[in-house]
């Protein structure tokens, strides 16, 4: 059993900002770098967070874990696993050495995102240094929390622009007695929505779907027998799960060296028909596509729509990484970055340029 | 406040209001003077019930221009003051605005206006074989757009979440009047997530106008077991226990015995009312693996020490152990003039050490408090009984609410885990967060509303009223546990 490694650098980490507040400067906060691609590339001096690294409190009994952001991600899943619970969000790596940090704030999560939540769902706590190198504390270590704005969970998505992350606190949830993948066959992508949103309707136990290639992946998770009830109901066919491979994006579907395009709609929309290979999950709601496309004219239809588009990775460095916020959203960000970073130091311009 | 201004605005808002929306006679007043925690009362200047988002937006570019502060509220059912008028400012009532938009079958989800009451959202779409999940207690009576301003829960939230994970879209009508929209129905949202502060804020941020709620097909089956026991600290112990048994009850509540006899002389419950304490837990899903997995909670309470396990027979049976639970708080009011109820949340594993800690406060202040609590969220709700019409008994009521309230800081918890900081515990609020973090709050607040019009005087304490508070809880010189990390 590898204990997860105990290095408090949160002091040094605070005289770091401080410095460069002091000398007007700015940063870029790097974990590991697994999810770098993920934003606008910046260039800025990097501010390593990787070293921070510490369970500072894991009682299993309280579902609950608080870490230091430098924790890999694997060693805490290892953890967690040895505990037989783990993160409700399935989260990414996009690479080996994938901190915690870097997995709060770029709030990416995996195939059961749709079913258990995402990880601002679960983000209960954070300890982080601001723009002027100052240490602060929300939420707590409990699930129930109403004292204060919710800024902990603020974070979670944020990409590092209002602070750097020392501490997060999440709730985690127990592992599932058993697991079963059945694959359906679903020639278009409008069946598969309609199928999927309706199974929706059913207490069916679906931790993840996903569709490509004319067939439907659904894995159910929980209890034997509810999952076997569930089979029985279902139909189908078992077959061998990929969907680590599905949130790696290691699996077939994913081409190396196109560009990758992430749609997000409501789960039972049919209005976007994109011309391009798709892979659909999230019960419908996260849709990628490979391949070429006309980013704007897509986020032209997907407005109207309550979706966005995300250019994810091998764009055009011209396109805009994140979907254009609405001019009064952006007007709230801009506030909040600048009152957690008044002079602009941390990730600048790493989610929209205008940050 | 001069009759003559209130008489103005009152023309002025007869502009677009109807009449009879717009109130302004001190008799009809009177009824929105205070929420659910009465202790506090104000006359407002006006109230005003807009029937429309339209309407919403001129009121608030009225008040915005005018500068008169603006206390939303939906039922009143606040706990916390919440929506306790503003002296020199307009209570904007959302409860004329009571219409479910949409219900979408195939997307699970319901388009509802604010002042739309939480149980009728599960009642509109039952039939349907669907449900809106959080069921707070006032379930009956409290608005949606109050549920998302104190981000409110409710006795299933262990399994499935407070009102933040069971929203998919806000429409909002910020200081100025203008709308704006969070839609997350996609699931993933470029950007800051400006949700989680939105839900929550107190009616401090903006105001809520349309609501889009996520709604869950209703389990198969649910079935109910209650635990006895002879100590209050063994079914504390149990609830960490079953979590650790890697289980997740639908819900899992706790009562002890001033509780327990108070619900039972009301409803009739079948309660024991010898027991020191009543664990009642629920588990769902299909009909199989209930049936197993109460089983493993039944065997877990008898190992801690549970001396009687009654299952639900039926359906009946189940409702009516929880009939006691869900009427607890006015059992309480019936055997107290008053009763003043505590809201701190610490981790399970502290819930025998805090409730013994209760009642030795309890003791010292010599005050009765009963316990009925979400113990599966170890969201506690002492409930001090008081008499109001004793000189001083308030007063000393609510210094031992804070003592409680201190006691769950000190063992890692929070001030307030569903009832919101309100008016009632801004004092705490300043010994929870450091000065940095309530900057921090004012500073994001300040980015919704410059001028400071939504719910002045709530959640977050200013400076000197944080001086105030600790100069009296500071005894020679010393702060109340020191030695601890604030979150
Ligand atoms: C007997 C009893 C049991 C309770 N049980 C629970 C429980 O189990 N769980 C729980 O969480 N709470 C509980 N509560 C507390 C209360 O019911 C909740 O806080 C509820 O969410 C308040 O809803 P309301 O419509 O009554 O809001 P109000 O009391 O009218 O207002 C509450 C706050 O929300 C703001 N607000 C209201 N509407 C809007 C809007 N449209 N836009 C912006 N701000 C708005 C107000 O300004 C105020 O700050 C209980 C209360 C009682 C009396």
């Amino acid at each position: 059993m590898d204990a997860i490694a105990d290095v408090d650098i949160g002091a040094e980490l605070a005289t770091q900002v401080a410095a460069v507040a002091a000398a007007g400067g700015a940063v870029e906060i790097v974990g590991s770098g697994s999810k770098r691609f993920y934003g606008e590339p910046i260039e800025a001096l990097p501010i390593e967070v990787a070293a921070h690294s510490g369970v500072i409190d894991y009682d299993p009994a309280e579902l609950v874990i608080t870490l230091r952001a430098g924790c890999r991600l694997r060693e805490v899943e290892a953890l967690l696993a040895r505990n037989r619970q783990m993160f409700g969000f399935e989260p990414p790596y996009f690479g080996v050495d994938a901190t915690i940090g870097g997995m709060v704030a770029s709030g990416l999560a995996g195939p059961r995102r749709a079913f258990a939540g995402s990880i601002r769902d679960f983000v209960l706590g954070a300890k982080i240094l601001d723009g002027r190198g100052e240490t602060m504390q929300f939420g707590g270590r409990v699930i129930k929390n109403v004292a204060g704005f919710d800024v902990s969970r603020l974070l979670v998505g944020s990409l590092g622009t209002l602070g750097v992350i020392l501490e997060v606190s999440i709730r985690v949830i127990p592992m599932f007695e058993t697991e079963a993948t059945l694959v359906f066959r679903h020639d278009s992508a409008d069946e598969h929505i309609r199928w999927v949103n309706q199974l929706g309707s059913e207490p069916y136990p679906i931790s993840a779907s996903a569709w490509s290639g004319g067939l439907s992946h659904l894995r159910l998770s929980g209890s034997e027998q509810g999952v076997c009830h569930a089979t029985g109901q279902l139909g189908g066919d078992p077959v061998t799960p990929e969907w680590d491979a599905i949130r790696e994006q290691s699996h077939e579907f994913f081409v190396p060296d196109q560009p990758l395009t992430r749609i997000s709609l409501p789960s039972a929309c049919t209005d976007l028909s994109p011309q391009a290979p798709q892979m659909i999950e999230w019960g419908g709601a996260q849709r990628w596509l490979y391949g070429d496309v006309d980013i704007d004219s897509l986020r032209r239809q997907a407005d109207p729509l309550g979706g966005s588009v995300c250019a994810f990775r091998g764009h055009a460095s011209e396109i805009r990484v994140f979907h254009p916020p609405a001019p009064a959203l952006l007007k709230l960000q801009r506030g909040i970055k600048s009152s957690f970073d008044p002079a602009g130091i941390f990730n600048v311009g790493k989610l929209y340029p205008e940050l | 406040m001069p009759q003559s201004r209130r008489q103005k605005l009152a023309v002025r808002f007869r502009e677009f209001l109807p009449g009879e929306s717009v109130i302004d006679q001190p008799t009809s007043l009177a009824a929105y003077e205070c929420d659910g925690l009465s202790a506090y009362r104000e006359q407002p200047l006006l109230v005003l019930l807009p029937e429309t988002v339209e309407q919403v937006q001129q009121v608030m570019r009225l008040c915005h221009e005018e500068r008169l502060p603006v206390v939303s509220r939906g039922a009143g059912t606040s706990l916390s003051g919440g929506a306790l008028p503003h002296a020199e400012g307009v209570v904007l009532s959302l409860a004329k605005m009571s219409r479910i938009l949409k219900v979408d079958h195939l997307s699970r989800l319901a388009v509802v206006e604010p002042g739309v009451r939480n149980l009728a959202i599960s009642e509109a779409v039952s039939s349907q074989g669907l449900y809106y999940a959080p069921d707070p207690s006032s379930q009956i009576a409290c608005t949606i757009g109050g549920n998302v301003a104190e981000n409110a829960g409710g006795v299933h939230c262990l399994k499935y979440g407070l009102t933040l994970h069971n929203i998919l879209a806000l429409k909002l009508v910020a200081a100025d009047g203008e709308i704006f929209e969070i839609d997350q129905r996609s699931l993933q949202s470029d950007g800051y997530d400006l949700m989680p502060l939105l839900v929550g804020s107190e009616g401090m941020l903006a105001i809520v106008v349309e609501v889009t709620v996520k709604l869950l097909p209703i389990p198969r089956c649910a079935r109910v077991v209650m635990g006895v026991f002879d100590s209050v600290e063994k079914a504390g112990d149990s609830v960490a226990a079953i979590i650790a048994e890697g289980i997740i009850p639908a819900g899992v509540e706790m009562m002890d015995n001033l509780a327990i006899r108070a619900a039972e002389d009301f409803v009739h419950a079948g309660y024991p009312v010898d027991a020191e304490a009543i664990l009642i837990c629920e588990l769902d899903g299909t009909g199989e693996e209930v049936v197993t997995q109460i089983e493993r909670v039944e065997e877990v309470l008898k190992k801690g020490g549970a001396v009687e396990t009654r299952l639900a027979r039926d359906e009946a049976e189940r409702l009516l152990f929880w009939s006691g639970r869900k009427a607890a708080f006015p059992a309480v009011g019936r055997i107290s003039p008053d009763y003043y109820c505590i809201d701190g949340t610490i981790p399970r594993k502290s819930l025998s050490a805090v409730l013994a800690g209760v009642r030795e406060l309890s003791g010292q202040y010599g005050l009765r408090v009963a316990n009925v609590f979400h113990a599966g969220d170890g969201n506690l709700h002492p409930l001090i009984l008081y008499d109001s019409n004793n000189e001083g008994e308030l007063e000393k009521t609510e210094e031992l609410g804070s003592k409680i309230l201190q006691l769950c800081i000190h063992h890692g918890g929070t001030i307030t885990g569903e009832h919101g900081v309100g008016v009632e515990k801004l004092g705490e609020m300043c010994v929870q967060f450091g000065e940095p973090e309530r900057n921090q709050f004012h500073a994001i607040r300040e980015c919704f509303d410059p001028l400071r019009l939504l719910n002045p005087g709530k959640a977050i304490p200013t400076l000197a009223r944080c001086a105030e508070f600790n100069a009296m809880h500071v005894h020679n010189g010393e702060l109340r546990f020191p030695e601890l990390e604030r979150f």
